[in-house]
């Protein structure tokens, strides 16, 4: 073997285009990791299924708006009660299971929902993904690049003589991830969250104090469904198609990732976790070191794998979560 | 009117006593019912298709099975729902790869070179992680997401070593040979052979062996084995070194029979999570029996549908059995 050449240079942390891209990418996660949030950090159940129901909401978006006379704008909420609806029928049945057989069960569900991406060919284009209609005259997102023209044009009336193209987009993400946040900031403080936290601390006792545990637990779910739509939305609009490789089982794990470096039962938290861990990520472009894009993505595998494993390791609670309200499951 | 809600009461009392029944001998409910859809499938679709599917089925299962036994009893025993078992699998099939192709020798040298090697994974992460975890007391959520962390890290390993490239073993993919009709590849009958030899000898071991015997008692009540003077630890890593040594059979198996990725054993853990559940969580026999059952499941089930989503019938049979029967196909009804 022959030694690494050390070739890291640190130019990109001053360059637009970089923080542009963390920052889209951190808020796609921010807005996973925030219904993750809900759903673990204050509810205690261990849902796996997140990056199933960002597909159903990216797909129903988009072949609403290809397929259909639908607009964009109606999609949009159109494709958040789809998500919802299938919310409902993943946490229905399995919300009653323990732990680990709920983890399990989540996930089979997601993995349930990528297969049909792939498989019903003629409703989501399978593994060819979906973009336009057939003869090109229709794409889900002609809506969202005239807002975005509409955006730049803006930016460059404030001076900003040259806008980066996905800039447009990364303001209107972190606007969704600020509605978001203080949404949810505001139902954990009404009597409804502070049930939430109760099935969280002891189920039983939640019972028996006449509170349906499996309906409040049922709700959480459906929540961070819609908000893994809204997630959905914004990865296809940056990627500018809707492509079943993009939800596999790794999008939710790590959005897990983004939830406990940021740390449980704190949403902020999850907001700086979420840029952090895409910094660190999307930093691996810029190393020199290696050959070929494979180790590039080996060192993203690692650089997660050890976060994980030093996080659970060393400070499960992450970097703002409160120890003491940690769920671990038993 | 008084008729007929007497003979609806004898009705659902029959149907009540038939559930007991099958309460009380979970493996032969579960088998008459699968002995009544092998049953109607013969009847619809023929002898030989049946047959020629239930053969590839049964392959396939060998390969869940033998993933799947080590699972369950590292699941039951160390309440670790260890999401890295898939890429020791994966870690097999590479080793396997190194002797087999880099090195030029046979894949039997191969293989046992894969099961020493994984079995030794799982013992070192046993020593670094696992151990010391446990005497902190951790959570099933913060030893569920360090697993996934060490799938990552396995995973960039290989990745790393060997690059995304899609590569073989050197085996005979081609030939296929005929038994009483039936077409079946050589490499996927080795397997089969070989796969149900082991699992019948890995359910003796379990059965009469002291060790097999101690490793079940771990896992259905590992306070309660402790206290019998079994010593746990001594099981535990012998439990590790058996799931190791069986995952990465498994992954040259797998790979024997397709193609070398890193995603490999990843992609195979969710169907063997299947099976684990289908056998019921820490039971090993189940752990067998459901792999089969769960490969016959996904090749019959190309009789009547696409192929092209077979895969997605083992995750609904997965979520199926979560919904009615939790404890497993052969699982008697405990607290979930």
């Amino acid at each position: 073997m022959d030694p690494l050449p050390v070739a890291i240079t640190f130019d990109f942390l001053t360059s637009v285009n970089f923080w542009t891209s963390v920052g889209v990418l951190a808020a796609t996660y921010a807005l996973v990791a925030l219904g993750l949030q809900l759903n673990v950090g204050f509810t205690g159940i261990v849902n796996f299924g997140a990056a199933g129901f960002m597909a159903v909401g990216a797909y129903t978006m988009a072949i609403l708006t290809i397929d259909t006379d639908i607009s964009f704008w109606l999609s949009l909420p159109l494709s958040i009660l789809v998500t919802m609806a299938f919310g409902l029928i993943v946490g229905l049945p399995s919300l009653r299971l323990r732990t680990d057989y709920l983890a399990i069960a989540t996930i089979a569900f997601a993995e349930i929902i990528r297969l049909i991406a792939q498989n019903a060919r003629e409703l989501t284009g399978g593994n060819q993904g979906l973009f336009c209609s057939d003869d090109q005259s229709k794409c889900f997102d002609d809506t969202w690049l005239d807002v975005s023209d509409r955006i730049e044009g803006w930016l460059v009336d404030l001076g900003w003589s040259d806008p980066e193209i996905l800039f447009p987009l990364l303001l209107v993400a972190w606007a969704l991830v600020l509605i978001v946040t203080l949404g949810l900031l505001f139902v954990q403080r009404s009597p409804w969250g502070r049930v939430l936290r109760a099935v969280r601390e002891d189920e039983d006792a939640a019972r028996a104090l006449g509170k349906n545990a499996v309906a409040y637990k049922l709700q959480s779910l459906v929540i961070s469904a819609a908000i893994a739509a809204i997630a959905g939305w914004i990865l296809a609009l940056n990627l500018a198609t809707v492509h079943p490789i993009d939800f596999e089982p790794l999008v939710t794990f790590f959005a897990y990732g983004v939830l406990v470096l940021g740390g449980l039962a704190n949403y902020w938290g999850v907001l700086v976790g979420s840029v952090i861990f895409w910094t660190l990520l999307e930093a691996t472009r810029f190393i020199d070191v290696f050959e070929d894009q494979s180790d590039q993505t080996a060192l993203r595998l690692a650089i997660v794998g050890l976060v994980l494993i030093l996080l659970m390791a060393f400070r499960p609670q992450g970097m703002f979560g409160k120890r003491e309200e940690m769920v671990l499951g038993d | 009117m008084e008729a007929r809600s007497l003979t609806l009461g004898a009705e659902e009392s029959a149907w009540q006593r038939l559930k007991e029944a099958a309460d009380r001998r979970p493996a032969l409910a579960a088998a008459i019912v699968l002995g009544v859809i092998v049953v109607v499938m013969v009847a619809s679709k023929g002898l030989h298709d049946v047959a020629q599917t239930g053969l590839t089925g049964l392959s396939l299962g060998a390969i869940y099975a033998l993933g799947a036994v080590g699972l369950t009893l590292v699941y039951g025993i160390l309440k670790l729902v260890n999401f890295a078992h898939g890429d020791f699998l994966t870690f097999g099939a590479y080793m396997a790869y190194v002797v087999n192709v880099t090195w030029g020798m046979p894949l039997v040298l191969g293989i046992f070179f894969a099961m020493a090697m994984t079995a030794m994974l799982g013992v070192l992460f046993e020593k670094v992680m696992w151990g010391p975890m446990r005497a902190r007391r951790a959570g099933l959520l913060q030893l569920l997401l360090m697993s996934i962390g060490l799938a990552f890290l396995i995973r960039a390993f290989i990745q790393y070593v060997w690059s995304t490239e899609i590569r073989f073993l050197d085996v005979n993919v081609i030939e296929t040979v005929e038994v009483f009709g039936l077409r079946i590849g050589r490499t996927s009958l080795v397997i089969l052979v070989v796969g149900i030899v082991l699992i019948a000898a890995i359910g003796l071991m379990l059965r009469y062996t002291l060790l097999g015997k101690q490793m079940r008692a771990l896992s259905d009540n590992l306070e309660l084995a402790e206290t019998s003077g079994i010593d746990t630890s001594r099981v535990i890593l012998y439990t590790w070194l058996f799931a190791g040594a069986l995952a990465g059979l498994a992954g040259v198996m797998a790979a024997a029979t397709t193609e070398l990725r890193p995603e490999l054993g990843f992609e195979l853990l969710l169907p063997i999570f299947a099976a684990v559940i289908l056998g019921g969580i820490g039971d090993a026999f189940g752990a067998l029996a459901g792999g089969l059952v769960l490969g016959l499941i996904i090749e019959w089930s190309t009789m009547f549908i696409e192929a092209r989503w077979k895969v997605s019938i083992g995750f609904v049979a997965l979520i199926i059995v979560l919904i009615v029967r939790p404890q497993g196909i052969f699982g008697r009804a405990r607290e979930i």
